[in-house]
């Protein structure tokens, strides 16, 4: 996983809330077993107006002209900012997979389904929660100014812009999981360095609760 | 210090701990085949072992075809999933229960048919419906795939705590009111964001009188109500339950387990950080007549008018899913009609579920205006056992197709779907926009609702039928 320090990027709006994981990547692309190439079926129905499925040519479908993603002002986006509970349903990771897989290293919104909220780390891209107000402000600059731009420092928890008067916020975020994305880690590594003391304590709760151990 | 339900769980299982992220220990591991490929592949490219290959239990079941099964899956791409889990369960030398398996069934139910899910444990799966398990007073959560892969390789999780939350329902249910009304009336309540954060421990004499698949729709739809884990206390139910299942313990572990399990209860005078109350006689036979869980409206209501909300993201998010519905404000639940049924899924493709659904359809016939109406029981187990009580006659001779276990038209992977602008009563757990085919509409209702549907052709108040 790439570390996440800083990011500049340009932000498009999508203004919806409970964009549920179907919504993010249908089902039929589900039947991938690889990790990459999501992106161009990212938000599938709402993006092309015929129905997609694994293996078409997605150059030659017809592209909704009326969706967010294929506006020409918001081409190369990278942060995306949504209204409530963003990401609510299946736990499927090909949701943050095909966002990365597209170019979405932010997604800002006031606030997450669980599940999808710590996908996204896994897989360094950073959601932030943002109090609704601050949200609707950022929908307001999105629409008032072409090619509107965010940056976001990790590091310090910032997030600004460089408008006339300038956004400039806090947000919130776990340390760990902070300290995990800056540095790319693997967590899995991380956990093993503490093998022994699985192992001990997996000996004395097979001891206490015997009937767990799955025999 | 009193202490709730999950907390006694949590605590069990914690191996470390670090300021406020915790290592804790997973007992069950459950595994499909659209979650797990990815994680196998990362386990082998990283050279890593699997920790306790015994905690694993693995069923292919979103993908699988639920008609005739001597034959190939017929998508390519499906097959190849189906065929990776095998693989990836023989090289690691994992339990399965493969397509052809008469265990094989939807993980969540067959989880505990098998005695697999047991009080007590963490149980996780690369699937949000995990909650389903906390029924049976389990710490059970949905998780993606680099956790699949966590867990695969290490026997724990890296998590943080919930805050908790009771929701007290109290009150005889009415006759007709089943679980999946308590769970929707839950729902439109709190919102689908309600439990965010949250574990969500269901408590009042409404739940406890639920039987164990009950409780089990119940804590299916937690994750509706925006919650990972929903748990259930342990009673002598949850006991009569498990005893005797395939890997339930026996003899003298039996006993010890027994023992311990009963204790697995929140303490009296412990505070939850929310409580919830709601009168379970007051519940009615809920319909969902939008495109999230918790647009839902008794049986008796009116579709909401968008215009009467203040709120601007409620009101605009009302409109958009109207119109994906093609319903018209004001328009009564009851004149909604319907294209077709599905009564199936993890929340309500059970035994309990098909006997219900089959009782309502009697001897009748299916409306003219249903296409097609669906009955996928939820295991090989429990399509056996509706086949020996004749359930499965009943649903034919109606009209119905009877069909081989899976998540079928739920999420529609494989080939059950409805065609753009179908209208289906849906036994499942979400509505959302494409969720049972693209352009399909879904109204999430319970399976009594769902058989009346497919009998009138349009929803009726199940409590006015004879
Ligand atoms: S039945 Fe539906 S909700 Fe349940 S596991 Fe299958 S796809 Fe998911």
């Amino acid at each position: 996983m790439e570390p996440f320090n800083e990011h500049k990027g340009l932000v498009i709006p999508l203004d919806r809330a409970n964009v549920d994981t179907d919504a993010i990547i249908p089902k039929q692309f589900l039947k991938s077993i690889k990790k990459s190439g999501f992106g161009p079926n990212l938000f599938d129905e709402w993006r092309y107006l015929d129905h997609g499925e694994p293996g078409m040519d997605n150059s030659k479908r017809k592209i909704n002209p009326d969706f967010i993603l294929n506006l020409p002002r918001y081409k190369n986006g990278s942060i995306l900012v949504a209204r409530e509970n963003f990401g609510c349903g299946s736990s499927r990771e090909h949701a943050p997979w095909a966002l990365l897989d597209f170019g979405i290293k932010v997604v800002i919104a006031p606030s997450f389904a669980d599940i999808f909220y710590g996908n996204c780390f896994k897989n360094g891209i950073l959601p932030i929660v943002l109090d609704k107000s601050i949200v609707d402000e950022i929908f307001i600059r999105v629409d008032e100014n072409i090619r509107y731009q965010i940056t976001v420092n990790l590091r310090s928890q910032r997030i600004y812009d460089e408008h006339k008067e300038s956004l400039d916020k806090y947000f919130e975020i776990d340390s760990f999981k902070k300290s995990c994305l800056m540095e790319g880690l693997d967590d899995i590594g991380l956990t093993l360095k503490n093998k022994t003391e699985i192992q001990n304590f997996e000996k004395n709760y097979q001891e206490n609760f015997p009937w767990l151990k799955g025999e | 210090m009193a202490s709730t339900l999950y907390e006694k769980i949590f605590k069990r299982h914690v191996v470390r701990e670090d300021n406020d992220t915790f290592l804790i220990y997973i007992d069950r591991h459950l595994i499909h085949e659209v979650t797990s490929p990815q994680a196998f592949e990362g386990i082998r490219l990283a050279n890593r072992e699997i920790w306790r290959a015994k905690s694993i239990l693995a069923v292919p079941d979103h993908n699988v075809p639920t008609t005739d099964r001597s034959i190939e899956i017929e998508d390519p791409i499906s097959k190849i999933q189906v065929e990776t889990l095998d693989k990836n369960c023989e090289e690691f030398n994992l339990l399965q229960f493969k397509m052809n398996d008469e265990r094989q069934g939807i993980v969540h139910v067959i989880g505990p048919e098998q005695g697999s899910t047991l009080p007590g444990m963490t149980i996780v799966c690369g699937d949000s419906h995990t909650s389903t398990h906390g029924a049976f007073g389990a710490i059970a959560m949905g998780i993606g795939t680099s956790d699949v892969e966590h867990v695969l390789a290490t026997q724990c999780l890296i998590v943080n705590k919930f805050k908790t939350m009771r929701i007290n329902v109290n009150g005889n249910l009415q006759n007709g009111v089943t679980a999946k009304d308590v769970a929707l009336t839950i729902i439109g309540k709190i919102g689908t964001a309600g439990g965010t954060g949250h574990a969500i421990e269901f408590a009042g004499t409404s739940i406890s009188s639920l039987s164990m698949e009950g409780r089990m729709t119940l804590c299916n739809m937690a994750i509706e109500a925006g919650s990972r884990v929903g748990l259930v206390a342990v009673d002598d139910k949850t006991i009569d339950y498990i005893k005797d299942k395939p890997l339930a313990p026996r003899g003298a572990l039996w006993e010890k387990a027994k023992k311990d399990w009963l204790n697995l209860v929140s303490d009296k005078d412990v505070i939850f950080d929310t409580e919830v109350e709601i009168d379970g006689s007051l519940i009615e036979p809920q319909v969902t007549w939008g495109t999230s869980p918790e647009m839902v409206s008794s049986i008796n209501s009116k579709i909401p008018n968008p215009d009467h909300y203040k709120d601007k993201t409620l009101s605009s998010s009302y409109q958009i899913a109207l119109k994906y519905m093609n319903l018209k404000p004001d328009t009564p639940i009851k004149e909604i009609l319907i294209d077709k049924v599905f009564i199936g899924s993890c929340t309500n493709s059970r035994i309990e579920d098909l006997r219900a659904a089959a009782a309502i359809v009697g001897a009748k016939k299916i409306a003219k205006n249903i296409k097609l109406a669906l009955v996928v029981p939820g295991s090989g187990l429990v399509k056996l056992q509706a086949e020996s009580e004749g359930l499965d006659k009943i649903f034919t001779k109606a009209g119905f197709e009877w069909r081989e276990p899976g998540c079928s038209m739920c999420l529609a992977m494989n080939a059950d779907k409805l065609g753009p602008g179908e209208r289906c009563a849906s036994t499942s757990n979400r509505n959302f926009e494409g969720r049972q085919g693209q352009g399909g509409r879904t109204h999430l209702v319970s399976p009594q609702m769902a058989a009346a549907a497919a009998i009138y052709g349009k929803f009726v108040d199940i409590r006015e039928l004879n």
